[in-house]
């Protein structure tokens, strides 16, 4: 609990000390944006955001609601079918989802939904209102492990039907990556927290600093809840296996400074992140933002087979982020402590990999230097290691589970980016993970309780 | 170039353009700048009993991201010194000898305060006088305006004081809140007035502040009726203009008639001349845009008239008016479907579901491989742009099913994306006048109607 406060008060402190650069990005709507907005919506029949949202919010229901004034009734109709509303209104991919499937993109002008979504979440937090009530208590017990996404959804989602919850959490603050790897311009911490608080506020029982698999361990969860859910997410940064590494700056570790201790963050004059996809993309826009006068994200691919989304690439190149396509770093050089450059090779692309991606192949004799006193990696994540511990089945590395979302163990279920072995994980997936799960586990309980 | 001028019961105007009596027209310099920004001619804010007025006096009614799609007023008439009114009318007259200046006038139902007003109107050298038996509040409840309109007795020998005195041409303004809009007209005919106006303003109440559960406007905590004006109210105006078209005593006097209620436009403009306006007035228009729009009305009906081989304002008057039929006339054989342009289709779905829940239930979605699905059939799993967009159903039409209604047209938010198009029936015209004459067995008996039904081959699901 100690540890708990102390970040908390970390909190606060960066926040007191943000930087201009790493406010929100956009700015909330105002009210009479929102009416404006809002009437903009052709209330679409079936619509298609509402499909091609992975939680299924029933988007014109909600925006309807802001034009005719029902902000209480709007943030119902988001909550009900996504808990946490207010981090995805901020952190979806909305080009890629909802925004992406409005019918007004063939004017060029879809609905700013995800803005919306926020106005009506802001709402209601700032309202202080808790728009859901636990049933009445099943005495069913179930243990969640990782209270980020997947997993607060998975607690509040319980919760709501009247099930005892606990969500251990290995970190000192709830939230995952909400709370540790989203950047500022984004999604401010208060905003995870708040929703952390939220779900607590449904009885949820949290208990942070807790290593499931050590203390308490797996055995002792499973002799005291009838069910378990794993949201652990993923693990860390891989190694390059270059040398030089150890001069090497763990992505998510750089964005998790800048949210929580900005004080501590050190950032380079000349910056280079080494990866493409939206992490390193949110590294080398906080190295913009605060005071990096050069940054170059190193690839060793093309832009092509990047996995940033388009509209990320697009936001980065316009923050003044170079790029180097077609690198493979191979050596951090180091003076004195201090980085200096990072040796790259040239490569061509060749035959698909395991990844369906063409594989890059070293071009012999193409060795080049780029300046830096700063090395960032964002490379992706390890597999989860709890899958390995408990012997539980996997798909390339990740947890396997069936249609309910329950892993080759009886009674462990698992959700969000430890499962997401297809398609592209995000905060939205982990949220409806965690909601279909616990509808399976609910009936699972019902059932057999 | 159409020639926009015209002459309307004497009256000369540059063009058809007058500012209807209102605040617009309230003071000398506004009606000046209106003239300099083109206005054709402005009937004077209406003259006569002494008055004061209150604050908070216009409500408006928005819908969506419309702003004041109509005003609602309880401004009573000219709250400034008659004989102020009358110098500046005067003062303007002589500057602007080209323009049409009318003064709108009411007082005391006496036959001394009207051939006063009328006399001191004269005098001023205005083209024309206005009878004000229209606003339906304030006045109305001292005996003026509306409550004059309303009873065509009243309307009729007021006029007829009126022109016992009357030198300049005299116009009769008649008030849309009455069953019959054609018995006042009637009466004004009957009483020799030189024209007619309309419509005066509706009989509204803007709505109910859920806060403080006041009448909006607040008048210091009460509120209540007032004249309700502007694009809302368009469609009434140019119901009540074409009733006073069709009406053999109104239209047989040759009066002509000077239509409002609602115009905005040079296309409203051009429907109220359609429906036999000869000339136009526009307030509520000016009153959220000002003067300048005037531009824009003589200018589009300008080039739409040359579009159409228009010369004059006269060629167009009254062009539609034959087409205005009752139901009892209209051909029973026409059949009209709605057809969806697949290509300009954004899959909204609104003619779905409105055709599905509130009409005839003939419009089906249609997966990619032609399998007819129900809305929402798509696993939960299922997101992202590409599943949304990329598995969305047709909407299409059951052609055989389909009554031509017209809703899915017209709640379809892309242009030209849903055709009404015309199909021959099959069967020969008839109208219900023409069957209630000649098989009048069938419009009386559901039987029968079911027989004819059949030999027709007339379905309906």
């Amino acid at each position: 609990m100690n540890d708990q406060r102390e970040d908390v008060s970390a909190v606060t402190d960066s926040a007191a000390n943000n930087r201009v650069g790493l406010q929100e990005l956009l700015p909330p709507l105002t009210t009479h944006e929102a009416a404006v907005e809002s009437s903009r919506c052709l209330m679409c029949f079936d619509a298609p955001c509402t499909h091609a949202c992975p939680t299924h919010i029933d988007i014109p229901r909600f925006i309807k609601k802001i034009a005719t004034g029902n902000l209480r009734g709007s943030a119902r109709a988001i909550l009900e079918a996504n808990l946490l509303g207010a981090t995805c209104s901020r952190v979806c991919p909305v080009q890629e989802l909802c925004e992406g499937a409005c019918v007004l993109g063939s004017e060029h002008k879809p609905i700013a939904i995800g803005r919306l979504q926020r106005h009506a979440m802001d709402y209601i937090y700032s309202q202080g209102v808790d728009l859901f009530q636990p049933a009445k208590a099943t005495g069913q017990k179930v243990a969640i492990i990782g209270a980020g996404p997947a997993g607060l959804s998975c607690a509040g989602e319980l919760a709501r039907l009247g099930h005892s919850v606990t969500l251990y959490e290995r970190r000192n603050l709830a939230g995952g990556l909400s709370t540790y790897g989203i950047i500022v311009l984004r999604e401010p911490v208060e905003v995870a927290l708040a929703e952390v608080e939220m779900v607590q506020r449904l009885g949820v029982r949290l208990e942070t600093g807790k290593d499931v698999g050590n203390d308490p361990s797996i055995g002792s969860l499973q002799a005291n809840f009838d069910v378990l859910f794993l949201s652990v997410g993923l693990g860390t940064t891989p190694q390059l296996g270059i040398p030089g590494e150890e001069h090497i700056v763990d992505g998510l570790e750089y964005i998790e400074q800048s949210k929580l201790d900005q004080a501590r963050l050190t950032i380079g004059r000349n910056v280079v992140v080494i990866g493409a996809g939206n992490t390193a993309v949110d590294c080398a826009t906080i190295a913009r933002r605060l005071g990096a006068e050069r940054v170059t994200m190193v690839y060793r691919r093309s832009e092509n087979e990047m996995t940033a989304y388009p509209h990320e690439y697009d936001f980065v190149k316009r923050e003044g982020v170079g790029f180097w396509f077609l690198a493979q770093p191979v050596k951090v050089h180091v003076e004195n402590g201090a980085v200096k450059t990072l040796e790259c090779v040239r490569v061509e692309l060749g035959e698909a990999d395991s990844s369906g991606r063409p594989s890059p192949r070293a071009i012999p004799g193409s060795t080049f230097m780029i300046p830096a006193d700063q090395v960032v990696k964002a490379i992706g994540q390890y597999k989860p290691s709890l899958a390995s511990q408990l012997n539980l089945k996997t798909e390339k590395g990740f947890i396997d589970v069936d249609s309910d979302f329950e892993t080759s163990v009886a009674g462990i279920f698992a959700g969000g980016d430890c499962i997401r072995a297809r398609g592209a994980a995000s905060t939205v997936m982990a949220v409806q993970d965690g909601k279909l799960a616990a509808r399976a586990i609910h009936q699972r309980l019902v059932n057999h309780g | 170039m159409a020639d926009l001028r015209i002459n309307f019961a004497g009256i000369r105007s540059p063009n058809p353009f007058w500012l209807a009596s209102a605040p617009p027209t309230n003071s000398g310099a506004q009606v000046h700048r209106a003239f300099e920004a083109g206005w054709g001619g402005a009937v004077w804010k209406t003259i006569g009993a002494p008055v004061l007025n209150v604050s908070n006096r216009y409500g408006a009614w928005h819908y969506g991201n419309q702003k004041m799609l109509a005003i609602n007023n309880v401004e009573l008439i000219s709250d400034r010194p008659i004989d102020v009114n009358l110098q500046e009318i005067a003062e303007v007259k002589r500057a602007w000898p080209d323009r049409a200046v009318v003064v709108s006038a009411m007082v005391e139902s006496k036959p001394e305060a009207w051939h006063d007003v009328i006399r001191r109107i004269q005098d001023t050298g205005a083209d024309g006088i206005e009878l004000n038996y229209g606003c339906p509040h304030g006045m109305s409840e001292r005996g003026m305006g509306s409550a004059v309109g309303q009873v065509p007795e009243y309307c009729e020998q007021i006029t007829g004081w009126v022109m016992e005195v009357a030198k300049i041409p005299v116009i009769v303004k008649l008030t849309p809140n009455i069953s019959d809009i054609v018995m006042p007209a009637r009466a004004a005919v009957a009483a020799r007035a030189n024209a007619l106006s309309l419509i005066n303003t509706v009989n509204s109440i803007i709505g109910v502040d859920l806060d403080t559960l006041e009448i909006t406007p607040n008048i210091g905590g009460r509120g209540g009726h007032g004249g309700y004006a502007g694009p809302a109210v368009k469609p009434i105006a140019l119901n009540m203009l074409a009733a006073l078209g069709r009406d053999s005593i109104v239209a047989g006097s040759k009066l002509p008639i000077s239509g409002m209620g609602g115009i905005s436009t040079w296309r409203d403009a051009a429907e109220f001349l359609l429906l036999g306006a000869s000339g136009l007035q526009v307030c509520t228009a000016v009153m959220h845009y000002g003067f300048r729009i005037v531009e824009d009305l003589c200018d589009g009906l300008s080039n739409w008239m040359d579009e159409k081989g228009f010369a004059t304002i006269p060629d167009v008057v009254g062009r539609s008016l034959d087409r205005v039929s009752d139901f009892k006339d209209f051909d029973l054989a026409f059949k009209a479907i709605a057809r969806i342009d697949q290509q300009k289709c954004i899959r909204c779905d609104l003619c779905y579901v409105a055709c599905n829940d509130t009409a005839h239930q003939c419009i089906d979605l249609v997966d990619r491989h032609g399998n007819i699905i129900r809305p929402g059939a798509y696993d939960a799993r299922s997101n992202g742009k590409a599943d949304a967009v990329g598995t969305r159903p047709s909407v299409v039409v059951r052609e055989e099913d389909c009554v031509g209604c017209r809703l899915c047209y017209n709640v379809c938010p892309v242009e030209d994306c849903i055709a009404m198009v015309e199909l021959p029936s099959g069967r020969p015209s008839v109208t219900w006048d023409e069957l209630s004459q000649k098989q009048r067995e069938v419009t009386e008996d559901w039987d029968k109607m079911l027989q004819y039904r059949e030999k027709m081959g007339i379905q309906i699901h």
